[in-house]
Parts: C-alpha cells; structure tokens; sequence
C-alpha cells in the first residue's frame, strides 16, 4: 500500500520552531508555513485553492474597502491578540459604513526569530475571530525582516463589504440637533494594554472591549435606515473620533460627561496613570450620529444587542463655527474636548 | 470610586457655588492666585470658572515644573542626550519643551538620541543595572514633591556603586517663587498683578507642610489656602480665600487637612537636607534669577551629579520675544492675551513650555477654555 506523498517529510515543529529568513524566501519552507499554519488555521475555498489573489462574485451594488496595519505592542493582551484584533478592526472600519462586511485580507511581516508557537497561538485566534464573524481571511501574505527590523509580528489587512440599498452613513453627515451616541463604556482596550506594557503592568481584571461590530450595526442600519455617521473610536479614543466628526460635517457639540459610561475599573487605572478615559482606544465600540428623532429607536435596537447594552445618549451636534466639542463637567462648568496633543499611549493597535 | 466620587460631587459644587456667590461683595473685586499647575489643571478641566460670579478671577501662577525651566537647561539636557553612550531619562512633559531652535528631547530622540520617558526615578535606576556600557542620566525637574524620590535614587545610586547613573539636577522651592511675585514691581502696580490671596499647593504642602507659607500671610499679609487638587477643593478654598478677605485676615488656612499638616513630611524634608544643598541662585522662566531657590546635589553625592561627571553648558538663552510665557508665568497675563496662543503656538506645535504641560496655563486654557476667548484672541 503506498501513501500519499506528502509536501513536506516533516511537519513545522510549532511548538519549538522559530522564524528564520527562508519562511519569507519563497521555497519549501515558505510554503510549507503557508499551508500548514495559515491555510490550515483559517480554511476556506478561496485561500485553499493556493493562488495569490482570490477570486469571488460579488453582489451587485454600492461596495466598500478599507485597509488597516496592526502594530500592538504587546502582541497578547487581556481580551485578544494581534490575531483577532486585526479581524475585528477591519471588519469594524467597513462595519461603519453600513455595510455588511463580505471578506479580509492579511499580510503578515514576522521578524527572524519569532517563535512558531506566538505565531500559531495568533493565527488561531484570527481563524476563531474571522469564524465568529462570518467574515473569511481569503487571502494573505507572508514576509520575514531581519532580527531587530521588526517588532515580531506586523499585520496588515483590507476588508470588503457591501452597502445595503439607501444607506448613507457617513463622518460629514452629522447636522446640528443630531444625537450622539456610544455604545458602551469607553477606554477598556487602551488601559488593558497598558496594564500589561512593559514598566506600566497594574493588577487589574480589565478586559479588552475587541469585538466584530457588525452584528450590532446591522440591527441599527434595520431600525433606522438613515443613520447619519458610526465611527469606531480607536485611537485617540472618543474625544479625537468626535472631534473628527464635528470637523467633517462643521458642527459643534455639547456633550453631558455624566452620561459618557466608565466603567469603574477604568476609571480607576486611569486615576492612578493621570489619564483621561476620553482619550483611550476602544475596538468594540461605535460612535452614531442620528437626527434627534431618531435617537429612540436607535436605542432601543442598540441596547437589545449583546455589544450595546450599556448604549448612551451623551450628546447633542450644534451650530459652531470653530466646530468646538463641548463637554458639561460632573461640576457644572464647561469645557472643550479637545483632539489629543501628541500621544497618550503609542502602539495599542 | 470610592475617595474620588465625593471630591468631584455635582450637588456639592452647585451648594459651594451659591456659598462663594453670596459671600462675594459686589463693591469689590478678588484676585486668587492658584499657584500650583495642579490647580490651574483642575480649574480648567472641570470648568470652574463657570461656577464663579464675575469679580472672583482666578490668576494662574508659575507652579508648573516643566513650565518654569528656563531654556537653558533644556538646551543643557538636549546637549546630554547627545553625548556618547548616554541614555536621558526623563518625565513625559519634559519630552515636548521646546529649546534653542525649537528643538526638544522629542525631536533629539527622532534624531537618534536615546531619549526615554520614564515614570519613576525607579525606572531610571533599573535601566542603570540592566544597561551598564550605557551611561543612564536621569533629567530631574520638579518641586518639592518630586524631589525626594530623586534624593531616594540618589542614596540608592550611591549604597550601590552604581557608576553608569547620575541626576541632572533642576528640583525648585515653592517658597522663593511665591516671594518673587509678590516682590516684583508688576505687583501692586495700576496694569500689573493685584494678588488678594494664594492657594496653596496640594502635594508640595504634603512634602514642605503649610509653616513655608507662614511669612506670606504675616509679612506680605495675604491669605493662603492651602487644597487639594479636586474640584470640590479648589471650590473651598476660594471660599476659605473670600472668608478671609471679606474679614480683613490674613492667615495660612488649611482646606487639605487630610493629607497636609503644619510641619510636614519630616522624614522627606530630611532626605532631601541629606542629599541636595541650595543653589546660590537659579534661573527661572519668566521670574528670571532668583537667589536660593533650587536645590544642587551635595558633595557626598558628587560621583552621581551629571553637572561634575560633564561639563555641561550653562549659557543663558533669551526666549523667545513675542513668546509671553514669562509675563503668564507671574500672573501679569492671561494665555489669549500673547500674539502667538493659538497661532503659532499650540499644544501641537508650541513655542512657550506653558503650552506644552497639562499644568501649563496656556495649555490649560487651549486644551479646554478656548470657547471662552475664541475669536477674541491678540486682544491686547
């Protein structure tokens, strides 16, 4: 009896392997790491049938496509990894336009040395990240850097999705008068990173908020087909998202900071590190914008949806001709919220 | 949170509202200034000149750290940065101070400088033992409150021959910069700064106590309230400041008795006599030369002082001269009053060290007051 003959004599030693410069080659072993990690991990038509792009058909209509790099440092984190963060982002950024996101990309840029292990571990959780979604990784790529040129692992993604029929939902649609929404408590990604950075770990059970939002949206663009804006507000968290938006559209805003939602653990760390929770990522909450009729309905859908239970109404847009995001403090004073000077936290996606 | 929730109390702040309110006499006006960046933060931050009625005016001091260093010592720490094998550590507001030809630690570090933002002097220190070819040079600056853990690194330095690890040494006296503004010609005169009472820091007055601020009240007869940095503190001691005024005293008052006695940290004041000495006089921004006023590391701890490891420049350099940090910094204007705040100047891009501190009035002021003077800017 023979057997079929196999690619590769040896399988990857995942568990003590690492990284050299010919998993980038484009030899043996390449393919070998392509098809026994990455095809293997994320399995779907497309990226089994081997070439370099993937071929699908598309319904017709209005699409979209963004594109993102994830530099996350550390790669593991309380509540995800690069892996599912990298899912979770793309999908989010074509989630905010409405649109029902069809398929992601990845391209990896691992540095020599990294171990097989961290790479399979991150792999992994994209693969659960993507099937939990529904969202397939249908084709990639694969480069190695030199020790010291990278950081262990890079990844950069593209996602695809489509736009139902007479939605619009876009940054420069907010009018004065419109609501604004969020929908959840804000700063749980950033300080879960930073309870694990190098010379700033806490003790804390603070989890990241990563999480695919397009459930979520999907249920809002069905209850209210004439959304105006969503913006996830990643980094530079709420503050710069909606200074963003206020930009975009030449509005003002009036917010009420005692109906923005904390959580009390965030709070907290934040205390201690001198920083402003307005100010730190979020990768599982959404930014909406909506006429003030809206707002009802919108929250109700969102708050029926296990990712926007906790959804608030924190605000109103405004005429202002120097677009200044206003905020009525705990105290009763006002103040501006400001874009972020310089940064808070570098690298938490 | 518990500690926390009860200091920043909305109803409270509305009872303290309505309390200064009826105790401000419309016949006069009063002039308050919160000497501690802490404050002018906390002021800024939670709007509380909103809760004011018109003739109470807060005047922002110089006690913020980043802010009074003059340029001369960031050019002097930039030129240490560049030195071979030496690591700079430093605080994170330091990083973005502009200096001489509006280059900062920042931009040194993109060029190649090994610059690093650290929390603690701790962390300066564990550098040190984990990178012994590197030379590491913590950049001190702060008042009193950041000046015993510098003493501590310093002893800890010393109890382990650690060679690689010395301090540039930039700690300043609250007291001396209290005196100079009340000393200066601006003060009492018709355009100049009329101060009718001080509050007094909250984490110094921890280190030092409130006996410093005694010759203040007796011998300047002004009113000093010492508070802490929440917002209900702030709100009570502009009361306690108002009290007072309205009384005709002049007291020290303490309105942060839960962390500030008389007499102070005893065992902070004695490291820091055992490990720093006073200068002869030190430059500061805006207050210009001022006779013992910062602190110089003691001849026991000479190995450990980067100004006798390096012979590290010591040139005075003008600012800048439409920059107005100097005239903000003793209170004599406000940040919309300087030609640049806005313009040229922002936290982004900022030519004043006041625009780049948190604590910094101008910062302050843009980052969340500029609703307030929007469009009124370059009023003279």
């Amino acid at each position: 009896m023979t057997l079929p003959r196999r690619a590769h004599p040896r399988p990857l030693d995942i568990a003590h392997g690492r990284i050299d410069l010919s998993h980038g080659g484009g030899g043996r072993v390449m393919a070998q790491l392509i098809s026994e990690m990455f095809v293997a991990a994320l399995d779907n038509e497309p990226l089994r049938r081997g070439n370099d792009q993937a071929a699908f058909d598309v319904p017709g209509g209005r699409m979209v496509m963004t594109t993102d790099g994830y530099v996350i440092s550390p790669l593991f984190f309380p509540g995800g990894d690069i892996g599912s963060l990298a899912v979770h982002g793309t999908i989010n950024d074509v989630a905010m336009a409405g649109a029902r996101p069809l398929s992601l990309s990845a391209g990896f840029i691992l540095e020599e040395g990294f171990p097989l292990a961290d790479l399979s571990r991150i792999v992994e959780s994209m693969a659960r990240a993507s099937k939990e979604a529904g969202v397939p990784v249908v084709t990639g790529d694969t480069k190695v850097v030199e020790k010291g040129k990278g950081d262990g692992v890079f990844i950069t993604t593209a996602g695809i999705g489509m736009v139902p029929p007479g939605v619009d939902i876009s940054g420069d649609r907010a009018r004065p008068g419109d609501a604004v929404l969020v929908s959840g408590t804000i700063g749980d990604h950033g300080m879960a990173v930073m309870s694990r950075r190098e010379g700033l770990a806490f003790e804390t059970d603070l989890v990241s908020d990563s999480a695919a939002l397009h459930t979520l949206v999907a249920d809002m663009v069905a209850a209210v087909p004439g959304i105006r804006t969503l913006r996830d507000p990643t980094r530079g968290g709420l503050a710069a998202t909606l200074n963003e938006i206020a930009a975009q559209s030449g509005v003002g805003m009036a917010l009420t900071e005692a109906a923005i939602p904390v959580s009390p653990q965030v709070r907290g760390a934040c205390e201690l590190l001198g920083l402003d929770p307005l100010y730190v990522a979020n990768e599982g909450k959404l930014i909406c914008i909506c006429a003030p009729e809206d707002a009802g309905p919108l929250l109700d859908a969102m708050r029926s949806h296990p990712l926007g239970r906790n959804t608030a109404l924190i605000g109103h847009c405004r005429a202002d001709d120097h677009h200044f995001v206003q905020m009525e403090t705990t105290m009763g004073g006002t103040r501006v919220v400001d874009w972020l000077a310089g940064e808070q936290l570098p690298r938490i996606c | 949170m518990k500690y926390i929730d009860e200091f920043r109390d909305g109803a409270l702040a509305k009872g303290l509202a309505r309390a200064i309110a009826a105790e401000a006499d419309p016949a006069r006006s009063y002039r308050l200034m919160e000497f501690c960046g802490g404050h002018t933060h906390a002021i800024s931050r939670y709007g509380l000149e909103d809760l004011l009625p018109p003739n109470v005016r807060m005047i922002h001091g110089p006690g913020c750290p980043v802010c009074v260093l003059p340029i001369a010592r960031i050019d002097a720490a930039i030129w240490l940065a560049r030195q071979d094998g030496v690591t700079l550590c430093t605080y994170g507001d330091m990083m973005r101070i502009p200096a001489s030809g509006r280059i900062s630690l920042l931009k040194a570090k993109a060029e190649g400088c090994d610059v690093r933002m650290v929390q603690s002097t701790m962390d300066a220190l564990a550098l040190a033992r984990r990178h012994p070819e590197r030379q590491i040079v913590f950049f001190a600056i702060g008042f009193e409150t950041t000046t015993p853990p510098t003493a501590v690194a310093l002893k800890q330095a010393q109890a382990q021959g650690l060679g690689n690890f010395s301090v540039f040494c930039n700690h300043v006296l609250t007291p001396p910069a209290i005196a100079a503004i009340l000393d200066s010609p601006e003060a009492g005169s018709e355009n100049g700064v009329r101060l009718d009472g001080f509050i007094g820091p909250a984490h110094v007055s921890t280190v030092i106590g409130s006996r410093p601020y005694e010759p203040f009240a007796d011998g300047y007869r002004k009113p000093v309230a010492i508070a802490g940095f929440e917002p209900l503190d702030v709100m009570q001691a502009i009361l306690m400041l108002m009290r007072q005024i309205n009384d005709g005293r002049h007291a020290v008052e303490n309105e942060f008795i839960r962390a500030v006695t008389r007499e102070g940290n005893a065992k902070a004041q004695a490291l820091m006599a055992e490990v720093f000495r006073l200068r002869d006089t030190f430059e500061w921004r805006g207050l210009g030369l001022l006779p013992r006023s910062a602190l110089a590391i003691r001849d026991a701890f000479a190995p450990w002082d980067a100004e006798r490891r390096w012979d590290v420049p010591d040139q005075p350099v003008a600012d800048n001269k439409a920059c107005e940090c100097g005239a903000i910094l003793r209170g004599v204007k406000r940040p919309a009053e300087c030609k640049l705040f806005g313009t040229a100047c922002t936290p982004d891009n900022p030519m004043g060290s006041c625009m780049v501190s948190a604590e910094g009035a101008c910062a302050a002021h843009w980052t969340y007051g500029r609703f307030r003077t929007a469009g009124k800017e370059r009023r003279p």
